[in-house]
């Protein structure tokens, strides 16, 4: 699967437009972490957990979103945007979307 | 009196600690942004210049979570009283930013350019009072290649 954030997939054609594919994951940090990043916190810098975290949270919802596109016979998904929200203190929500075409 | 020793032992290892890490960030920065230097990176959607042909590209993202250190986020409630350039949060999401599009461009040995940058923020974290505690900066971009990637 080949995902890219332009309108158009350099170096390929696009053949066919098969419409808005998302993925979509929710997270809240583990308890261990909190802690960690309530020490880190006092000093600044860094919150590697959070990090890893959200990162750990991208891949998935991004995922998601390839399966919706293969389902629908995609190879490629083209203008990927990334948005995030923070439902409470705890959690926060990794929104991913783009159109899924097929290139040759 | 046991309370304001914490409160000032707390204010004083985070402006020592906070100072000493925010340097050598800073300095870590500067190094990899000039081992980086002729990686074009642009925001616009298509390539800059003149450049081989593409034959693939693909989605490269780099995020990080930074966090401001106790004496900071004293001095930006003060500052908050009568108003003006708040610098410490000012260091803080310069920090961020510099270090995501680092982290992005790490993420994609062998590209040509990389092109349609984009950067987001968002404050993960909430203190007491909801004042910012933490700040996470997520950048995405296009990576160009001339060759097929290994």
């Amino acid at each position: 699967m080949f995902v890219t954030n332009t309108e158009e997939m350099h170096g390929k054609t696009i053949t066919t437009c098969l419409g808005v594919v998302s993925g979509s994951t929710v997270r809240a940090k583990h308890l261990g972490r909190d802690i960690m990043a309530g020490l880190k916190n006092l000093v600044g810098g860094e919150l590697v957990g959070y990090t890893e975290l959200l990162g750990e949270a991208r891949d998935q919802a991004m995922d998601r979103m390839k399966d919706q596109a293969s389902q629908l016979g995609a190879n490629a998904i083209v203008n990927v945007r990334y948005s995030t929200s923070s439902i409470t203190s705890g959690a926060s929500e990794i929104y991913v979307y783009g159109t899924a075409v097929i290139v040759e | 009196m046991a309370q304001i020793t914490i409160f000032f032992t707390l204010i004083i290892i985070g402006y020592l600690v906070g100072q000493a890490l925010e340097k050598k960030h800073y300095k870590s920065i500067a190094e990899r942004e000039q081992a980086l230097v002729n990686l074009v990176t642009t925001s616009s959607k298509r390539p800059v210049g003149k450049m081989d042909a593409i034959v693939h590209c693909e989605l490269v993202r780099g995020n990080v979570v930074v966090s401001i250190d106790y004496f900071k986020r004293l001095v930006a409630i003060l500052r908050n009283l009568v108003g003006g350039n708040v610098r410490s949060y000012e260091t803080l999401i310069d920090r961020g930013r510099r270090e995501a599009i680092l982290r992005l461009k790490e993420s994609c040995p062998g590209a040509i350019q990389i092109i349609n940058l984009r950067i987001e923020t968002s404050s993960i974290y909430k203190g007491e009072g909801n004042q910012l505690g933490s700040v996470e900066v997520l950048a995405y971009a296009t990576a160009l290649y001339s060759n097929e990637p290994i």
